[in-house]
C-alpha cells in the first residue's frame, strides 16, 4: 500500500469528522456519569429512540431529521426529568444507588430497545436528506456532508452545553452539585432540582444524537448495545466530568479507529479502541482531563 | 449445615436427577431444561461477584465464550473428550476473570463494570480473527459418534454433565458463602472502605471473587460446542447472556446461594414456554421489565419477600 | 379450527346425500393433517427474510390445500420463532419432533441456524429441505440433506463464479483484485470462495481485509482500497454494511474497473429505493429480475400475491430475493411426497436426489451432498438507477444481466467510475 500523504491527512480528517459524532453520544454521559455519578446505561437506548423519532418524522413529512431533533429536544428533556425522578426515588434516597440503579438502567435499555422492535421490526431504516449525498473535495481529500453536518451539529452542541455549565447560574450549580452536594444546599441551591434538569439535559443531548446517528448509517434496535461500550469509553478517557476532556476524547478514539482501520485492518478496530480504554482504566483511570 | 454435608446432598441430588431423567423419553425435555440449567450456573456465577461482593460484571459471554472457544480449540486441536474441554474452559476462564480483576479491580465498582463491557468486545474482536476457531465463520463441531455410559442420545451426555456442574457451582457458591472468606466479600459490598481499614485484604479477596466467578461462567459455556455442533462469535457473545445473569440473582435474590437458583429456574422457564406460545421479541422485554420492576420494588429479591414474610410471622 | 368444521359437516352432508362415493371432500376431512415443522427467524438480525420466507412458505400452503392437500391431506404448519439465535434451535425441534409429532421439518434461514439442528436429523435419519445456508453439508456429509440455495455443489465457488466470469470479459483482462468483506459468517465464506477463483485466475491480491459488521464510518476502508489501485473489487457484505460501503464508495469516488460482487442487501426494496442512482454501475448478485420474467412464467403471479401480504405484514415489499426459493423449496417437497406416496424418509431423499423437478424457479436437480447441481446464482449490473421510486425496480430496464450465459442480457459496462454516470 502507499503510504501517500493524502492518505494520511485523510485518515486524520476522517477520524475527526467520526470524533466529533463519538462526542455528540457521549457528552450526555459525561454529565450523567462523569458530573452526578449516575450511571445511565441505558444512554444510547434514548439515542436510538432519537433516530427512531428522526425517521418517523423523516419518513412521514420529509423535514431535516437534525432540525427535527433540536425542535424535539423539550420531549426528551421532559422524559429525561421524569427518568431521573424515579431514579432518585428508588435509589438514590435509599443510598443503593450503585448496583441496583446500574441493573435498573440495563433493564430500561431492553425495555426501550425491545419496545423499538415491536413496534418497528428488526429493520434497518434509513433516512433521506438534502446533503447526504454531496462531498466537498478538496484536492485528494473529500469531506462528504452526511459525516461533516453531525459533525458540526455535534461541536455546536458540546461547545453549546459546556457554555451553559461554565457561563449560567443553573450550569454552574450542576458543576457545584458535582463536588459539594451540602455546600450547595448551604447556598439556597436544592440539589435534586440540578441534579433533575442536568439528567434531562443528559437524555435531549441523546435525541440530538440520534438523529445525527441516523443522518450517518442505517439504524435499527440493537445498535444501542454497541455504542454502550464506546460511550462510557470516551467519557472515562477524556477525564470524568470534563466536557472538552469529552471531546478530545473522542476525537482520539475516532483517529485511533480510523488509523487502525485505514493502515492496519479494520477488523481490529473495536479493539484498538476498547483496548485504550482498558489500558486508561488500569493506567490513568482520570483520563486525560479528569479531576 | 457444613459444607461437606451440603456437598453431598447436592450431588446425591445430582445423581437422582441424572438418574430419573433417563426415564422421559422425550427430547424436548433435555434440551429447554439444558439451557435453564446453563442460566442456574450463569446466575450462580455472577452473584459470587455481584451479590456476594458488590460488584457488578456486564462481560458474563466474554468468560462464557472463553469457555465455549477453548473447547472449540481443544476439539480441533486434537478431537478433545468432553471432560477436558470442561476443566480447560473453566480454567481459561478463570484466568481471564483473574487478569481483568488484577487490572480494574483496584478501582471504583463502576469502572470495573465498564471494563468488563470492554472486556466483552476486545475478546470478541480476538475470536472474530483467530481463524483456528473459525473466526467469524464460525466453527463446526461434531458430536461424537459413540455414546459415553451407553446413553441413548448424545444430549443425555450433556444434560448429565450440566446437571453435576450445576450442583458444583452451588456447593462452592455456598462455600464461599459461609466461610470467613464469605464474610469478608460481604463487608467489602456493604463498604468497602471501612472493610479495609478493618484489616480486610480488599484486593486478594476481589481478584478471588472475580476469578471463580469468571471460572463458573466459563464452565457453563464448555458444553456449547457438542450442543450446538456450531460456534460463531456474534450469538456466543451475545448481551442476552449478561442481562440474564444480572437479572436471575436480583429477581431471586442476591444474599444466598439460593436467589439464583431461584430466579434462573423461574425466570428461565418462563422464557422457554414464551419461546414456544408468544413471539419471542417478548422473551427480553419480559426479562427487562422484570429486571426493572424487581429492582424498584424488591430489591432483595424473591428470597427477600420470603424472609420479609418469615420475619413477618415470626412477630406475630 | 373453523376451516376443519366446515369440511367435516361439508363432508358428512356430501356422504349422506351420495352414499358410497367417495369424495375426495370427504376424504379431506377425516384424513389427519400433515403437520411441517420449522423455527424461522421472525426476531432478530435475519428477521427481514424470515418474515419474507414465511410469507411466500405460506402463500405455497394456501395454493397446496386449494387443490386439495398432499397425499389428500391438509397441510398445517408449526413454526416458533428462532430469533436468529442458533441456541433456540436444539429446543425448536426437538419440540416440533417429540412434542408437536409433526410429520415433517424444514430448515430456517441461515447457516447459524440450520447447522444446530442437523445433529438431531441425523439422529432421527430425516430428511431435510434446508433454506440457505452456506456449506452447512461440507463437515455432516448427510445424505439426506437439501439446500434449496442455487449455489452449487462447491457453493462458495459456484456463488462467487459469475463476478470472475463476467470480469474476464473485459479487455484487457484486469490483472489485481481487492477482496474486503465483514467479519461475519457468509461474508467469510463468500470471499473464500473469491480466492478458489483468484487462484484459478492467476489475479494478484492487492487488499485483502475484513471489517467489523456494525463500523461507523467506511471511507478509511474505501480509501485504503484506492490507495492500492485495484483492477477489481469484489466485496462480500450484509444490509447494514452494505449501504455503508456503497455510500463511502460514492463520497470517496472509487475508481475501478468493476466493482461489487457478493453484498447482501440490494436486492431487497429497502436498500434499492434508498441508495437508488447510488447503485448505478455496481455488479452484485441478484436472484430475479423482472427483465427475466419470461424465464419463470409462474412467478407474476406469485409476486402478485407476495407484495400484496408483504406490505401488510411488514416484510421486504419486493420479495426478488428468499421468497421464490422458499416456495421452490416446498414444491420439491411436495413432488416428492407426492410421487412416493408416503412419508418414508429414506424413499424421500432418495427420490429427491434422482429427480429433477419443475418448479416455480425452473428445474432444479440435486448433487451428492445436497447442494444444486448446477449453480445459477445471477451476476447484473446497475445502470439508469433515477431516484428512490420503487416501482422502476418492478419493471426491465435498470439492470444488465452478465452471467450466466443462459440468462445473459449483455455485457459489463466498464470502468465503474464511467458505469456510475
Amino acid at each position: 500500500m502507499e503510504f501517500s500523504a493524502a492518505l494520511l491527512v485523510s485518515a486524520i480528517v476522517a477520524g475527526l469528522l467520526l470524533g466529533g459524532f463519538y462526542a455528540a453520544v457521549s457528552v450526555g454521559i459525561s454529565i450523567s456519569f462523569g458530573m452526578l455519578d449516575v450511571v445511565n446505561i441505558a444512554h444510547p437506548a434514548f439515542i436510538i429512540l432519537g433516530s427512531y423519532i428522526a425517521y418517523i418524522v423523516n419518513d412521514r413529512f420529509g423535514f431535516d431529521p437534525i432540525l427535527v431533533s433540536v425542535v424535539l429536544s423539550p420531549v426528551f428533556f421532559a422524559l429525561g426529568m421524569a427518568l431521573y425522578r424515579i431514579y432518585y426515588l428508588a435509589f438514590e434516597r435509599r443510598g443503593q444507588e450503585s448496583l441496583r440503579g446500574l441493573a435498573f438502567f440495563f433493564g430500561v435499555l431492553f425495555i426501550t430497545e425491545v419496545s423499538l422492535v415491536l413496534v418497528f421490526g428488526v429493520d434497518y431504516r434509513l433516512v433521506q436528506t438534502g446533503y447526504s449525498e454531496i462531498t466537498w473535495r478538496f484536492g485528494e481529500i473529500d469531506v462528504p456532508m452526511r459525516l461533516a453536518v453531525p459533525f458540526a451539529v455535534s461541536v455546536a452542541m458540546v461547545a453549546g452545553v459546556q457554555s451553559f455549565l461554565t457561563r449560567t447560574f443553573f450550569g454552574r450549580a450542576v458543576l457545584a452539585v458535582a463536588q459539594d452536594q451540602l455546600a450547595l444546599r448551604l447556598m439556597g441551591v436544592n440539589p435534586f432540582r440540578v441534579k433533575e434538569l442536568a439528567f434531562a439535559l443528559s437524555i435531549a443531548t441523546a435525541g440530538v444524537a440520534g438523529a445525527l446517528l441516523i443522518v450517518i448509517q442505517p439504524v435499527q434496535p440493537s445498535i444501542g448495545r454497541e455504542y454502550i461500550g464506546l460511550v462510557f469509553a470516551v467519557c472515562v478517557l477524556g477525564g470524568m466530568g470534563s466536557i472538552w476532556g469529552t471531546l478530545i476524547g473522542a476525537f482520539v478514539l475516532g483517529i485511533a479507529e480510523s488509523f487502525t482501520s485505514t493502515f492496519f485492518g479494520p477488523s481490529w478496530a473495536p479493539a484498538v479502541s476498547f483496548g485504550l480504554l482498558l489500558a486508561t482504566l488500569a493506567f490513568r483511570p482520570t483520563g486525560l482531563f479528569g479531576r | 449445615m457444613s459444607n461437606k454435608l451440603f456437598a453431598a446432598v447436592a450431588f446425591a441430588i445430582a445423581v437422582a436427577i441424572a438418574a430419573g431423567s433417563q426415564l422421559i423419553g422425550n427430547e424436548y425435555f433435555f434440551t429447554a431444561t439444558y439451557t435453564v440449567l446453563q442460566f442456574i450456573i450463569l446466575a450462580t456465577a455472577w452473584n459470587i461477584l455481584g451479590g456476594y461482593t458488590g460488584y457488578v460484571n456486564f462481560g458474563t459471554a466474554a468468560f462464557f465464550a472463553t469457555g465455549a472457544y477453548t473447547a472449540v480449540a481443544l476439539y480441533n486441536a486434537f478431537h478433545a473428550p468432553l471432560i477436558i474441554m470442561i476443566v480447560a474452559g473453566t480454567v481459561a476462564a478463570g484466568l481471564v476473570g483473574l487478569a481483568v480483576g488484577y487490572l480494574t479491580l483496584r478501582l471504583r465498582g463502576v469502572f470495573f463494570a465498564i471494563a468488563t463491557l470492554a472486556l466483552a468486545v476486545v475478546l470478541y474482536t480476538f475470536v472474530v480473527n483467530w481463524d483456528y476457531v473459525g473466526g467469524a465463520r464460525g466453527a463446526y463441531i461434531l458430536q461424537p459418534r459413540e455414546i459415553p455410559l451407553g446413553l441413548p442420545r448424545y444430549i443425555h451426555v450433556l444434560y448429565i454433565a450440566m446437571v453435576f456442574m450445576c450442583a458444583f457451582a452451588l456447593v462452592v457458591a455456598r462455600a464461599i458463602e459461609t466461610s470467613t472468606l464469605g464474610r469478608g466479600l460481604a463487608a467489602i459490598r456493604d463498604d468497602e472502605l471501612a472493610a479495609e481499614c478493618s484489616g480486610v485484604p480488599t484486593l486478594r479477596l476481589k481478584i478471588f471473587s472475580a476469578t471463580v466467578s469468571g471460572a463458573l461462567m466459563g464452565m457453563a459455556g464448555t458444553t456449547l460446542p457438542y450442543y450446538l455442533s456450531y460456534v460463531e462469535p456474534s450469538s456466543a457473545f451475545s448481551l442476552s447472556y449478561a442481562v440474564n445473569s444480572i437479572a436471575m440473582p436480583l429477581i431471586g435474590g442476591m444474599m444466598s446461594w439460593l436467589g439464583p437458583l431461584i430466579g434462573a429456574v423461574l425466570l428461565g422457564t418462563i422464557q422457554q414456554i414464551v419461546q414456544v406460545t408468544v413471539s419471542s421479541a417478548w422473551n427480553l422485554l419480559i426479562v427487562g421489565v422484570l429486571l426493572v420492576l424487581f429492582v424498584t420494588l424488591a430489591p432483595n429479591g424473591i428470597m427477600g419477600w420470603f424472609d420479609a414474610w418469615l420475619r413477618a410471622r415470626r412477630r406475630s | 379450527m373453523p376451516g376443519n368444521k366446515v369440511f367435516s359437516v361439508l363432508g358428512r352432508a356430501l356422504g349422506a346425500l351420495l352414499i358410497g362415493l367417495a369424495f375426495t371432500g370427504a376424504a379431506f376431512a377425516q384424513q389427519p393433517p400433515l403437520k411441517i415443522g420449522f423455527g424461522m427467524s421472525l426476531t432478530g438480525p435475519l428477521a427481514g427474510n424470515g418474515k419474507a420466507a414465511l410469507i411466500a412458505m405460506e402463500i405455497w400452503k394456501d395454493d397446496v390445500n386449494a387443490k386439495g392437500g398432499i397425499l389428500g391431506r391438509k397441510v398445517e404448519f408449526v413454526y416458533y420463532d428462532d430469533q436468529t439465535n442458533p441456541s433456540t434451535v436444539p429446543g425448536i425441534y426437538t419440540k416440533l419432533l417429540d412434542v408437536d409429532k409433526v410429520d415433517l421439518v424444514v430448515s430456517g434461514y441461515g447457516t447459524a441456524v440450520i447447522a444446530p439442528a442437523m445433529p438431531l436429523m441425523m439422529q432421527r435419519n430425516l430428511t431435510f429441505m434446508t433454506l440457505f445456508g452456506l456449506n452447512v453439508n461440507s463437515k455432516f456429509n448427510y445424505d439426506r440433506y437439501f439446500q434449496i440455495m442455487p449455489a452449487g455443489p462447491e457453493p462458495a465457488v459456484g456463488w462467487t463464479r459469475g463476478f470472475f466470469d463476467a470480469a474476464m470479459t473485459m479487455s484487457p483482462k484486469p490483472k489485481t483484485i481487492a477482496l474486503v468483506g465483514a467479519d461475519a459468517e457468509y461474508p467469510h465464506l463468500a470471499l473464500e470462495g473469491a480466492r478458489v477463483h483468484v487462484k484459478r485466475l492467476g489475479l494478484k491480491v492487492v487488499y485483502d481485509k475484513s471489517y467489523p459488521p456494525n463500523t461507523t464510518d467506511y471511507s478509511p476502508i474505501v480509501r485504503a482500497i484506492q490507495a492500492t489501485n485495484p483492477d477489481l473489487v469484489y466485496l462480500a457484505s450484509y444490509p447494514p454494511d452494505s449501504a455503508g460501503m456503497i455510500r463511502a464508495v460514492n463520497e470517496v469516488g472509487l475508481k475501478t474497473r468493476m466493482f461489487g460482487g457478493g453484498m447482501v442487501g440490494p436486492q431487497f426494496a429497502a436498500l434499492k429505493s434508498a441508495l437508488g442512482p447510488l447503485l448505478n454501475g455496481m455488479v452484485n448478485y441478484e436472484l430475479y429480475v423482472p427483465d427475466l420474467s419470461g424465464k419463470f412464467p409462474f412467478l407474476d403471479k406469485f409476486f402478485a400475491k407476495y407484495q400484496e401480504r408483504a406490505v401488510k405484514e411488514g416484510a421486504d415489499p419486493l420479495g426478488y430475493y428468499l421468497p421464490p426459493y422458499a416456495y421452490a423449496m416446498m414444491e420439491v417437497l411436495d413432488q416428492a411426497i407426492t410421487a412416493t406416496k408416503g412419508l418414508d424418509q429414506a424413499k424421500l431423499a432418495q427420490y429427491i436426489h434422482t429427480h429433477t423437478f419443475d418448479t416455480f424457479v425452473g428445474k432444479v436437480s440435486f448433487a451428492k451432498n445436497g447442494e444444486w447441481a448446477v449453480p445459477r446464482v445471477m451476476m447484473v449490473q446497475f445502470h439508469g438507477v433515477q431516484g428512490n421510486s420503487i416501482d422502476q425496480w418492478k419493471k426491465p430496464g435498470v439492470v444488465t444481466v452478465l452471467e450466466p450465459a443462459a440468462y445473459k442480457t449483455g455485457v459489463v459496462k466498464a470502468p465503474f467510475q464511467d458505469a456510475r454516470k
